[in-house]
């Protein structure tokens, strides 16, 4: 496929954004058991607010994907077949859990709900955080399955690619999660790097999986069955446009081979090894967690970018030659 | 149900494009038009076309095929762009089996044309709309044309009637009927998509000939081998000799 | 992961759709005229909508396209709104160069004043001084006419770039040919030889035949060093060298000959098989057939006084005698000792030397598949014989109950015209398709009207250069079919008259003239400089010529002067195209859609197999800008020149326009014989031949714009022998003579040149330094050379043949400005069979230089499996010059596409 930018940082910037949130919970119920120390609703609510940015952010970006923004509505018609659809329904559902959980840790209403047998209190920001984490990981299921449904698109098509979605987006938030409590609760960024480190090392398993299976893959589309002719030896000739047409616009990278071997250490060494090496250097110094953060998510839009230009896609099989 | 259809005859499509280009100049007219062109007169001549010809290769010489091949939307019967759609502008017709896409619902998110597997839909860049064959449904049922004109433009067009186009459920119909024949097949079957449209393969005419064919009693050569007798008068052995 | 990944597809039908697919068309208006995207000329149905075009479809009353249409004539609408049309006329811009391409817009009162001062000039003085050559029109009728009337013999049109090798090749062997006069019967064909053909003057049609050909099972077979097109569907391919068919045909005919597989009965009755050639090498009239005294008859053409030797009486006849069978083998002495022997066995002494192994050497093709291929064209000629219940006369009198025939079907185009040993090679296939008794008949070779016409046909040149006369129409006509030295169009030192050198020694068969000639003799001044050239229709500047850069050189070249060494040339052309940009004068010409055109029987008609046919153009749309059709020019120019053809005696204007030229114009006052044969005599009731017909058009545009003739079914087939259709030919005056039109296995039109480079007969000699040459190749039967360009190239350098194809989307170079055609072929490759690319080291993809002894061009390779290894091939003119066709300066065709062209020269190295 020809990797978009608007849906690579659509899926990164979104990501980020989710894993952030989470990461946030994440703290927000070890404190409701009493494991981490309480922060003040500010700390949640500026983090929160960092993650509505981000999630906006890849609204925004995902806007110049359409062709036809101001129809863009209309996408949430179709929630029934459509994981795009439901994306469409779940991201803004998100955003409005995450914001009202800001708001509701910025002024405090932190009404009682719940006790729990443990003596855990349940108020009405976890009760929002709760939710917003189901939606977050909805959110990573729709996303994940727009691409993991479609069945042609064999490299895609594996739970391995809502797993990484997931693995990876937590990845960033957690990692960045890091770099904004060594700025903002200092006491927290070893918390959220030891975690951060955690889901880094499983995105890496689970990307390494995904690679490795994908590497394995064996098109289940051939010539043969393209054009329906049985014999060992077919060979395209033209494809009946020699100025290109969208088929070869929207679903070949257009970069050779050797870029593509660059890029996949590129993005492994930056999106996880690089943050690796940093949050082991320091779990505290701002500055090594921003780096540690850059770098993935800099690693996140290779390995996104990646991601598309390895799915090989069985129209390809029509639009091998000009001719 | 009906189930309308092309099938495209492998066995004498010369790969003309008549089927290309008049294709295009129905619909860039049509309620599917105008159709972009882009750079027409520049470099890289692209533009949005429902229908392309493409050309194959098999085999190694001297013992080639070329394969002229033809491919539109294939107007699947589970067809995965149609789910995926997240407006519904992608649908399939429950009269005849159309798949269509409505413009104005339509977000130009190309995400249908990720989940067709034959590479079937084309974005149009101007009007920033997915693209596709229509099956000539607004030709199809134009009770303004003549019954014989009724038919998709390309299929009307194709020199070498290499294009059929009916309800392949009904089994009496020309194209269930070559279909069932000739050996009609589908593309990428593996992806359990059913296209509508179906091909037809090559088929080959052998001459056998059978030894005694070239030695048969009436050879002319036996009429004709006969050389003229000479003159009696030209010498002979009778002149020199009585043994 | 099945049930977890799979959305599954839930009967979701449609909702109303917003944008409602099926809404109702708006109304258009459908007018009928003919397409000239291509020189096939198909129908059309043109749908306007506000004086627009929004649709081109098949007229599917057209009896040659039946409604179908292909992929230029559905782009027709691109060529009417392309930005390089020519809408104004124009002038070279004072001051400037020619090929800058630097114009100024005038108005046609200028062009007529400019145009008739210069020619009436010329004709006054020196007429052969104007050259008009035109390229892939089909109006030569009124060209020609033209031409004629200004007194100029140099004039010629595409034909001799094009098929001239054909046209003779078949012409002066069986009366008829490929190409628009004649074609394969596929509806009842068994078995279809098609060879060096890729797309076709008959695209349409054929390609409708072909797919019911193939349908109805039968076997269809292709030679052709490369697999495209109609190849790709064929049951076998046999991939054969460039240049060495003749030697494929020979050993075919030596196979057929040697096991007996031809069809005795019809060479016998219809070929001068039989007839007897003069063996004495003493004799004047060596190598003729040897004549006998018969009375002969006022008018007749081929005088049927020639002898066989009769199997049952062991003596000479005449040939046709009741009851007479002759012998086609042996070899007899007449009663005056003179040796004879017929002809059918110099045939087969001949090609005793052609075998399969001496053919599978030259053209790459196993011998057992020359074999084979033999054997199925004997065996299904024979037994596989059709038999019509049609009763027929044939020209001896002799009556049949039923029309039989041999279903073997060949067709050839350019692959075998445009070698320079092409003519051997045609005649070795007219020959083939005869001794298989496959020509006129059912399920072979089919004339369409108005051939079959006499061997050769009666068309003569001058042939003296005194019949170039200041202020005189020519005292012939510029083209002809000479059948002895003496129609040679030279001067007393055997010198030629015409600028191309056509009918003269050098080139003596060159029935269409040689268009690709022009520019380089003019600019030369061999045989003579002349003062203006008029191109019509033509690319001279890039596909019709060979040589291309030179020849664009020497239209700019200037002598020491400072003149241009061709003082002046004047073009019609619809768009910018190469050639445009070196003209004085720029004539914008209409679209197809915007004039009137006839089809004529006087050109090349889309007659069918039954009968004569022609056809009209109407306009749908008014001329776009200031455009005019060059009918409309000739006629004025005509008018204003006073040619008699085209004023009354008193100097009058005789016609308004072209229009009222078509329908009052007769050949001689009272002829009643003019462009159209359609609807003639007063009231539209007669055909072929009747007074004009004022609704002459207005019933053309009712009847599809088209005249059918259906003849009477006996007179469908067997036409070179066929009583009644002869006659009737000859009483429509179609054809002056009603004589049988005897196959030239044997031919002495081709002996009675070699005899006169003997120094032998009463005609004309040629020049010493043309004897050789002429008693070598003017053999009269057919034998096998290397295309004289291989013979005289180094091998070792030059290893490959290069040869083009059309694309059946694309007309020669008009169509780059064409914006849907151009997306199909921007640029062009060329296509290097795999194993061979591997050999030079030519990856698929990369650019390389191809080189002939004439020049280099540099081109993109593509490896492929489809082509014999030791050819390379590409599609003819997609490359274009920056700059023509008002394309972008990156546009493909010039960055990316070349012409071959460019490495191939009008002369020998
Ligand atoms: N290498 C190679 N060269 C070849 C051939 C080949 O096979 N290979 N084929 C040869 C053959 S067979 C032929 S017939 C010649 C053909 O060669 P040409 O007759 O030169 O044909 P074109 O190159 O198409 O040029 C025709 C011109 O007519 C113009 N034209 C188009 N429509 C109209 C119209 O309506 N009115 C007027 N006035 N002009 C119009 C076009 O713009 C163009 O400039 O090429 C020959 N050249
Ligand atoms: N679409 C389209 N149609 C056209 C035209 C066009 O430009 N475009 N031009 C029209 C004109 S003017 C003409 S003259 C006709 C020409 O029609 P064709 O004669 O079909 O012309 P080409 O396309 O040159 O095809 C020549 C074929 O001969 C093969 N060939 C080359 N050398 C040899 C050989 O030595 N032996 C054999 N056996 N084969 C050989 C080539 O591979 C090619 O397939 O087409 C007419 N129709
Ligand atoms: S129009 Fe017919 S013959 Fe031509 S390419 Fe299309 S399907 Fe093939
Ligand atoms: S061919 Fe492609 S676009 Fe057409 S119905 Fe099937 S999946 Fe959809
Ligand atoms: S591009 Fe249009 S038709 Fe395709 S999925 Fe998006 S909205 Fe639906
Ligand atoms: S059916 Fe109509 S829309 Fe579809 S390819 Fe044919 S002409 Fe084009
Ligand atoms: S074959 Fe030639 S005349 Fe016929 S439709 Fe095509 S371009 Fe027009
Ligand atoms: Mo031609």
């Amino acid at each position: 496929m020809n990797p978009a930018f608007s849906v690579i940082f659509l899926t990164t910037l979104i990501g980020a954004g989710q894993g952030l949130f989470l990461a946030l919970f994440t703290e927000q119920s070890y404190a409701v058991f009493h494991l981490l120390p309480r922060q003040g609703g500010g700390f949640y609510a500026a983090g929160s607010l960092i993650a509505l940015v981000l999630l906006a952010a890849g609204l925004a970006a995902s806007f110049f994907h359409l062709g036809h923004p101001e129809r863009a509505w209309r996408a949430a018609s179709q929630w029934r077949t459509s994981w795009l659809s439901r994306e469409v329904i779940a991201l803004p559902a998100f955003m409005g859990v995450v914001f009202c959980y800001a708001v509701a840790h910025w002024l405090d209403m932190n009404w009682v709900i719940a006790t729990l047998p443990g003596g855990a209190v349940v108020d009405f920001t976890v009760l929002l955080g709760a939710v917003g984490t189901i939606l977050a990981f909805v959110l990573f299921g729709c996303t994940g399955m727009i691409y993991a449904c479609l069945r042609f698109l064999r490299e895609w098509n594996s739970p391995l690619t809502v797993i990484n979605f997931i693995l990876l987006g937590g990845a960033s938030g957690f990692i960045l999660a890091a770099f904004y409590a060594s700025v903002a609760a200092p006491e927290l960024s070893s918390f959220f790097g030891a975690w951060a480190i955690i889901l880094v090392l499983l995105g890496l398993a689970g990307r390494g999986a995904s690679l490795i299976r994908n590497r394995r893959l064996r098109p289940k589309s051939t010539m043969q069955t393209a054009i329906g002719v049985k014999h060992p030896k077919i060979v395209q000739k033209t494809q009946g446009s020699m100025g290109g047409s969208f088929n070869t616009r929207e679903f070949f990278h257009g970069k050779d081979a050797a870029f593509l071997k660059l890029v996949r250490p590129g993005f492994l060494l930056a999106a996880f090894i690089a943050p690796l090496g940093l949050l082991g250097l320091s779990l505290s110094s701002p500055a090594t967690l921003g780096l540690a953060f850059l770098f993935n998510y800099v690693g996140l839009i290779a390995e996104r970018w990646y991601f598309f230009a390895e799915a090989n896609h069985p129209q390809n099989l029509y639009y091998q030659t000009i001719g | 149900m009906t189930q309308l259809a092309l099938v495209i005859d492998l066995n004498v499509c010369v790969g003309c494009s008549a089927c290309v280009t008049s294709c295009k100049e129905w619909n860039t007219s049509g309620s599917a038009g105008p159709l972009v062109d882009e750079r027409p007169y520049g470099a890289d001549p692209t533009g949005t076309f429902f229908n392309r010809v493409q050309t194959f290769e098999v085999g190694e010489f001297p013992a080639t095929e070329t394969v002229h091949f033809p491919k539109s939307c294939l107007h699947c019967e589970d067809p995965p762009c149609v789910p995926v759609c997240p407006t519904g502008a992608s649908y399939k017709r429950k009269e005849d089996g159309i798949v269509l896409v409505d413009y104005d619902k339509c977000i130009g998110c190309k995400y249908c044309s990720w989940a067709c597997p034959y590479g079937a839909r084309e974005i149009d860049e101007k009007q920033k709309v997915m693209k596709k064959c229509t099956l000539c449904v607004d030709r199809i049922y134009d009770k303004n044309l003549a019954e014989i004109d009724r038919k998709p433009a390309c299929v009307k067009a194709c020199p070498t009637s290499a294009r059929l186009f009916g309800d392949i459920h009904d089994p009496e119909s020309v194209v269930s009927i070559a279909i069932r024949e000739n050996g009609g097949y589908a593309l990428m079957p593996e992806w359990g998509t059913h296209p509508a449209n179906h091909y037809l393969p090559r088929r080959k005419t052998n001459l056998k000939i059978h030894e005694d064919e070239l030695e048969r009693a009436d050879n002319p050569l036996k009429k004709d081998g006969k050389l003229p007798k000479p003159s009696k008068n030209e010498p002979s052995l009778d002149d020199i000799s009585s043994w | 992961m099945g049930i977890f990944l799979k959305t599954k597809f839930k009967d979701r039908m449609s909702s109303i759709p917003l944008h409602d697919p099926t809404a109702p068309q708006e109304k258009c208006e459908i007018r009928k005229t003919t397409c000239y995207m291509c020189a096939c000329r198909c129908g059309i149905r043109v749908h306007l909508k506000d004086g627009n075009v929004r649709y081109i479809d098949g007229n599917p009353d057209h009896p040659l396209n039946q409604g179908v249409i292909c992929a230029k004539g559905s782009s027709g609408i691109m060529k009417q709104y392309s930005p390089a049309r020519l809408t104004k006329p124009l002038k070279r811009k004072p001051g400037t160069e020619r090929g800058a391409g630097e114009y100024e817009e005038i108005e046609w009162e200028e062009v007529f004043s400019t145009l008739s001062e210069r020619l009436g000039r010329i004709r006054s003085t020196d007429p052969k001084k104007f050259a008009l050559f035109t390229g892939r029109d089909q109006m030569q009728a009124l060209t020609g006419l033209f031409a004629r009337q200004f007194g100029t013999p140099n004039y010629a049109a595409h034909g001799g770039f094009c098929s001239v090798n054909m046209a003779a090749g078949m012409i002066y062997t069986i009366g008829g040919s490929f190409w628009e006069f004649g074609g394969p019967d596929l509806e009842r064909a068994k078995l279809f030889v098609m060879i060096g053909t890729a797309e076709d003057h008959h695209s349409n049609p054929l390609k409708i035949a072909l797919s019911k050909f193939k349908r109805e099972g039968g076997r269809f077979i292709s030679i052709n060093p490369v697999r495209t097109g109609y190849s790709a569907i064929a049951d076998e391919w046999v991939p054969i060298r460039p240049g060495t068919d003749g030697a494929l045909f020979l050993a075919l005919i030596h196979e057929i000959i040697a096991l007996g597989l031809y069809d005795r009965d019809f060479l016998v009755r219809y070929t001068n098989a039989g007839q007897l050639v003069n063996l004495d090498a003493e004799h004047d009239e060596v190598g003729m057939f040897v004549r006998t005294e018969v009375p002969e008859e006022e008018g007749c053409y081929d005088p049927q006084n020639k002898l066989w030797w009769d199997r049952n009486t062991d003596k000479p006849v005449i040939t046709h005698s009741e009851g007479a069978d002759p012998y086609l083998f042996g070899e007899f002495k007449l009663a005056d000792g003179t040796p004879v022997k017929p002809s059918f066995q110099l045939l087969q002494e001949r090609v005793e030397e052609y075998t399969p192994e001496w053919a599978s050497g030259i053209t790459g093709i196993p011998a057992e598949t020359i074999r084979r291929l033999a054997h199925e064209m004997g065996i299904t000629a024979r037994d596989q014989k059709i038999e019509l219940p049609i009763a027929w006369t044939d020209s001896w009198g002799k009556e049949h109950d039923s029309v039989t025939g041999n279903p073997v079907a060949f067709h050839a185009m350019r692959g075998l015209a445009a070698h320079s040993n092409g003519f051997q090679t045609i005649r070795a296939m007219s020959i083939l398709m005869s001794i298989l008794g496959t020509i006129d008949r059912p399920g072979g070779f089919r004339h369409k009207a108005p051939f079959p016409r006499p061997i050769p046909p009666c068309a003569r040149t001058p042939n003296t250069p005194l019949a170039v006369k200041p202020d005189h129409p020519l005292d012939g006509l510029p083209l002809g079919w000479p059948a002895d030295p003496d129609d040679l169009f030279v001067d007393e030192k055997g010198e030629p008259v015409r600028i191309d050198k056509g009918f003269s020694w050098e080139y003596p068969l060159s029935v269409h003239g040689l268009m690709h000639n022009v520019i380089t003799n003019a600019w030369k001044g061999d045989p003579y400089p002349i003062d203006m050239l008029l191109i019509f229709m033509a690319n001279m500047a890039w596909n019709s010529t060979m040589n291309a850069v030179e020849v664009r050189n020497m239209m700019t070249d200037k002598n020491e002067n400072g003149e241009y060494k061709i003082p002046f040339i004047a073009v019609c052309d619809a768009f910018h195209s190469e050639m445009t940009a070196f003209a004085d004068i720029i004539l914008p010409d209409t679209t197809y859609l915007e004039r009137y055109d006839v089809m004529s029987m006087l050109d090349r008609p889309i007659s069918e197999f039954d009968g004569p046919v022609d056809s009209v153009r109407i306009p749908v749309l008014p001329p776009t800008g200031d455009c005019r059709p060059f009918q409309e020019v000739l006629i004025e120019l005509g008018t204003r020149l006073r040619l008699p053809a085209f004023v009354t005696r008193e100097g009058k204007r005789k016609y308004r326009d072209y229009p009222d030229f078509i329908v009052n114009f007769e050949t001689e006052p009272g002829s009643g014989i003019g462009f159209l044969s359609g609807w003639r005599g007063k009231a539209g009731e007669k055909f072929m031949r009747g007074e004009p017909n004022p609704k002459q058009w207005e019933m053309y545009a009712q009847n599809d714009c088209v005249h059918h003739y259906e003849l009477p079914r006996s007179y469908q087939c067997m036409r070179n022998w066929n009583k009644g259709y002869l006659d009737w030919s000859q009483r429509n005056r179609i054809t002056r003579y009603s004589e049988p039109i005897l196959i030239h296995l044997y031919s002495e039109v081709l002996q009675k040149f070699r005899l006169a480079a003997q120094g032998k007969g009463i005609t004309r000699k040629p020049p010493q330094r043309h004897a050789k040459r002429v008693e070598e190749f003017f053999d009269p039967l057919p034998f096998f050379y290397e295309p004289l360009e291989t013979q005289m190239s180094d091998k070792g350098k030059f290893p490959l043949s290069a040869v083009t194809q059309r694309p059946m989307a694309m007309y020669h170079s008009w169509d780059s400005q064409n914006a849907w055609l151009r997306q199909i072929h921007a640029h062009n490759h060329l296509y290097v069979n795999a194993s061979t690319a591997k050999f030079y080291g030519v990856e698929d993809g990369d650019w390389i230089w191809v080189e002939s002894q004439w020049g280099k061009v540099r081109c993109m390779a593509r490896h492929s499996e489809a082509v014999e290894p030791g050819t390379v091939w590409t599609w003819n003119a997609i490359g274009k010059a920056a700059g023509a066709w008002n394309l972008s300066p990156d546009a493909n065709e010039s960055q990316k596409g070349f012409l071959l062209n460019h490495l191939i020269s009008e002369e020998l190295p």
